[in-house]
């Protein structure tokens, strides 16, 4: 019972809680009854849980507006880092081709591969992905850029020999309305034709007839995403849009695969032509995918090319958090990069080490400045406070810009020192375009965030301690180390936490003064985020930087306390 | 008679209303995305300012140009575009085409014919990419030098930049591969036109880093275009490359002890595109400022205020005078017969495939 205290022995004022932890305390003695017979526990929970909510709709708006605007975006662009799908979704059958080709033999896919990617390509240059991909997976082959533009803008001729020859043995092969005839469902053929396009109704969607699939496979799944995507994207008529060369392709593929039986008991529409068709097409010209894609580009018969496509096809990667600490995936499992390569090892370290120099030479200087703001009668302090929020008013860019004046070699400071004979004039410092730069102009930058909270804290110290400390016959260093500083700590840890977290996520300031060995991780991110469009990249880094964060948090948390960091 | 009026007076209501809807057909506000300072001023004096005159449009500009392709993808995803006509350089046109951020033009259909006659497809001649970028002017990335910090023999050769005897002192040069690598090799002994092959090779690609490493320690890098100019007018940097028009301003306009050093220049080119899926009226509004903007007599206009080349063929003869210095603007074009002895072109396939992996060695190289 003893660190339990009612209003009259706590030196703190009474609230509803106390009541609460009174009675848990008491209830290891049997439970306390309220006037009503239940156990005082519960009652008051009850009385309370009407404030709680209150004070829960009252902070419901900031609440809410924080995790819409603040960390549903962080969770989504961290989300992009694992995120794969854009392989598989772009090429569907040939990512399930090579799940049965073995990626560390020395062969290249075979026919039924090449045949899936023409498919994909076909339909992936329609809808203008192909291209995307193919950025995507330059990342991690160079050269696959162009190769799928090229591609790209061939192989819409690639599948036309089949279109040529259907076309040629009858014309009923030619339009759209044909096809869907037999294609589409009865009740779809109803509705597209009572569907007026220029009512603002949306078009009907497609349906396949009963049993196409059967008898031609791959032909059903090639119009149906033919005819999806011209609804959809297009946003022409399904009814009446001629098929592309791709649903030909797929077409002499069932007539000279499927059973033949199959197709002779077809009864529906169209049954004749199809039979026909199916007759003809055992002697029509055909083509070689594999070699017609080795005539778009030779580098489609090059293993690290599929190796690429294999590695990256699932829909999720452990890919680019890899190329974040300087490694590749190969076929192998991971592996590190080529030592020209690593950067980011060096770059996160670096980071670490900078953030820190610039928290300790922030303690350095701040800790002067709070203890004579704290220490001032107040009308002078305000002044000095004016003085230290100054820079607050002033564009971060018009700081940064005013540091590189003051720092090049041909700046105020060189001037400076060669007028006053410190310094040979063709021996000038160099003090910007490095760390030094960096260190100096972000120090300068972030010193309010350190001096702020110390000279809050240190307010709060009451001046009468030292003095007490000196009458029992203290030094002035040991009044100070030993009463004085200890009381500042929360102010110190307050700011350090503050000044650290900002100088590892800043990038503008080392971007401007930084040159080569003054920049950070951040640089790096903006630089994929902005630039090279390499988000899957940028956000792998962002997570580990907010991984390492969190992880000197609870180090601070753990060996400093948390509780004993104070704002004011 | 009344059965006359009658008509005389629906057919005019029609007609009438057949204006109105057409015009209604276009929004009344736009924004255009640019890259800011002089170049925007530029475009804003020979295009916007005479196009809002003449339609009464209300022209919003925006200073996005930097991240134009990462901010439209986001606004793509997001699928709320509230861009409508995007100034770009034309490897991140390839981009925006490639990925479908960009609407594709029928240059034929929707510009203007040249005022010579020509179709639009021939008068802008190779300047026509890809399918979705309308070129406005020829730029290049070059050098310029303090005339008072070389002695007496001032450069003549792109090479003298590695030449750190000769020149002591620093220069700067972009902190990004391109451009750095092409010069590298070509001042390392690769002749011009294998440069490329070269460059497609591990080895060749090392050779070009260490020809920069020798003056690594005299490298100050810029990756803002003002830089340079500021670190020649402060004599930090004895030369440095950065884009001609920047060079102009601080030798004509601000005259500055700086001459220009057009030997090895790297064109580029700069021009619109239209983002995709903008809505009818927003694209018709779009369509026509473009079509506006780049027509013979406005892309000549353009290089009275900067000096950067139009890229139909068309305008050259009628480029004239600068705006406020009087001085002919045809010598200080980066295509005068007189300054493009010696040019790369920016091989845009060439870096479209590699600049990620030799990006990633040069940052790399740069670090160490």
């Amino acid at each position: 019972m003893s660190d339990i205290k009612d209003a009259t022995t706590a030196d703190t004022a009474p609230t509803p809680d106390d009541a609460l932890r009174m009675a848990d305390a008491a209830e290891k003695k049997g439970p306390v009854l309220a006037a009503d017979g239940r156990p005082l526990k519960q009652s008051l929970n009850r009385a309370l849980r009407l404030q709680k909510l209150r004070a829960l709709a009252l902070v419901a708006p900031l609440l809410i507006f924080v995790l819409v605007t603040f960390i549903a975006p962080i969770a989504d662009m961290l989300f992009r880092s694992v995120e794969n799908e854009i392989v598989s979704e772009t090429l569907p059958k040939t990512t399930a081709a090579l799940e049965d080709w073995d990626a560390e033999g020395d062969t290249i896919p075979d026919e039924a591969v090449f045949e899936a990617l023409y498919d994909d390509m076909f339909f992936a240059q329609e809808a203008k992905l192909h291209s995307r991909l193919g950025s995507r997976l330059n990342y991690e082959q160079t050269g696959v850029s162009s190769l799928f533009r090229k591609t790209g803008r061939s192989v819409e001729d690639m599948g036309e020999v089949f279109q040529d020859q259907f076309e040629d043995l009858d014309d009923f092969w030619k339009t759209g309305e044909n096809w869907t005839s037999f294609m589409a469902s009865d009740e779809w053929l109803a509705d597209i034709q009572a569907w007026d396009a220029d009512s603002g109704d949306r078009q009907p969607r497609f349906e396949l007839r009963d049993g196409i699939d059967d008898i031609l496979p791959a032909t059903a799944e090639s119009y149906t995403r033919f005819a999806n995507y011209v609804r959809t994207e297009d946003e022409d008529n399904v009814y009446t849009e001629d098929p592309w060369a791709v649903i030909y392709s797929s077409f002499y593929d069932d007539l000279t695969r499927a059973d033949a039986a199959a197709i002779a008991a077809y009864s529906g529409p169209a049954a004749e032509q199809i039979k026909s068709a199916a007759t003809a097409a055992t002697g029509f010209e055909t083509i070689d995918y594999s070699e017609a894609f080795l005539d778009i580009d030779e580098d489609w018969h090059s293993i690290d090319v599929w190796r690429t496509i294999k590695i990256y096809s699932p829909k999720f990667t452990n890919g680019y958090f890899l190329n974040a600490i300087d490694m590749q995936k190969s076929i192998d499992g991971p592996e590190l990069r080529p030592e020209n390569e690593r950067i980011y090892g060096i770059l996160f370290w670096r980071t670490m080490v900078m953030s820190i120099t610039i928290t300790l030479s922030c303690i350095l200087l701040g800790y002067p400045v709070a203890w004579i703001l704290a220490n001032l009668p107040a009308r002078n302090a305000n002044l000095l406070l004016i003085l230290v929020l100054l820079p607050f008013w002033t564009s971060l860019l018009v700081r940064t810009s005013a540091w590189k004046v003051m720092l090049q070699q041909q700046g105020v400071i060189n001037d400076t020192l060669v007028w006053l004979g410190l310094v040979a004039t063709d021996d000038r410092l160099v003090l910007i375009n490095n760390q030094t730069g960096t260190i100096i102009a972000m120090t300068h930058i972030l010193l309010p965030f350190m001096i702020l909270p110390m000279y809050s804290v240190m307010q709060t110290i009451q001046p009468t301690y030292l003095r007490a400390a000196k009458s029992l016959g203290a030094t002035n260093w040991t009044a100070f180390w030993r009463v004085y500083f200890p009381q500042s700590i929360p102010g110190i840890g307050a700011g350090s936490i503050l000044v650290f977290i900002l100088a590892i996520g800043y990038y503008i300031t080392p971007e401007i003064v930084g040159g080569t060995s003054g920049t950070f991780i951040s640089n790096r991110i903006a630089y994929h985020i902005s630039s090279s469009l390499n988000w899957g990249l940028g956000a792998a880094l962002g997570a580990i930087l907010l991984a390492a964060v969190l992880l000197l948090y609870y180090a601070y948390d753990k060996i400093v306390g948390i509780d004993n960091v104070k704002l004011g | 008679m009344k059965l006359t009026n009658t008509l005389l007076a629906s057919t005019a209501l029609t007609f009438a209303a057949g204006m109105a809807s057409a015009e209604a057909h276009m929004a009344d506000e736009m924004t255009i995305v640019s890259w800011g300072g002089a170049y925007s001023n530029s475009q804003q004096k020979a295009y916007s300012e005479p196009y809002a005159e003449k339609t009464g449009v209300n022209i919003i500009n925006d200073e996005s140009s930097a991240e134009a392709v990462a901010k439209l993808r986001a606004m793509n995803e997001a699928g709320n575009i509230s861009w409508d006509v995007v100034d770009v350089t034309a490897a991140d046109s390839f981009r925006l085409c490639d990925e479908g951020l960009a609407m594709e033009i029928d240059f034929d259909e929707q510009l203007k014919a040249g005022d010579d006659g020509s179709t639009p497809t021939d008068d802008f001649g190779d300047t026509l990419i890809n399918d979705c970028f309308i070129p406005q002017i020829v730029f290049s990335t070059t050098f310029g030098y303090r005339t008072d910090l070389v002695g007496d023999t001032p450069p003549t050769s792109v090479c003298d930049i590695f030449d750190t005897e000769a020149y002591p002192g620093k220069r700067s040069l972009e902190k990004r591969p391109i451009g750095n690598m092409e010069w590298a090799l070509l001042c390392d002994g690769v002749a011009k036109d294998e440069i490329y092959d070269v460059l497609e090779t591990e080895e060749g690609q090392e050779q070009a880093l260490a020809k920069l490493d020798t003056i690594k320690d005299s490298v100050v890098w810029w990756s803002a275009g003002a830089d340079t100019p500021q670190l020649l007018a402060d004599g930090e940097v004895v030369m440095g490359s950065t884009y001609n028009g920047r060079l102009f301003s601080v030798i004509e306009e601000q005259d500055q002890d700086v001459a220009m050093l057009w030997d090895g220049q790297m064109f580029d080119l700069d021009g619109w595109i239209i983002p995709a899926g903008l809505s009818d009226e927003r694209k018709a509004r779009a369509l026509d400022y473009v079509k506006f903007a780049t027509d013979t007599q406005r892309l000549a206009d353009q290089a009275a205020y900067i000096s950067y080349g139009p890229a139909r063929a068309s305008s050259a003869p009628l480029v004239g005078q600068h705006a406020e210095l009087g001085i002919e603007m045809a010598p200080h074009m980066p295509t005068d017969p007189a300054n493009a002895t010696n040019v790369f072109v920016f091989n845009y396939e060439f870096w479209a495939d590699y600049r990620d992996d030799i990006d990633a060695k040069f940052q790399a190289w740069l670090v160490q």
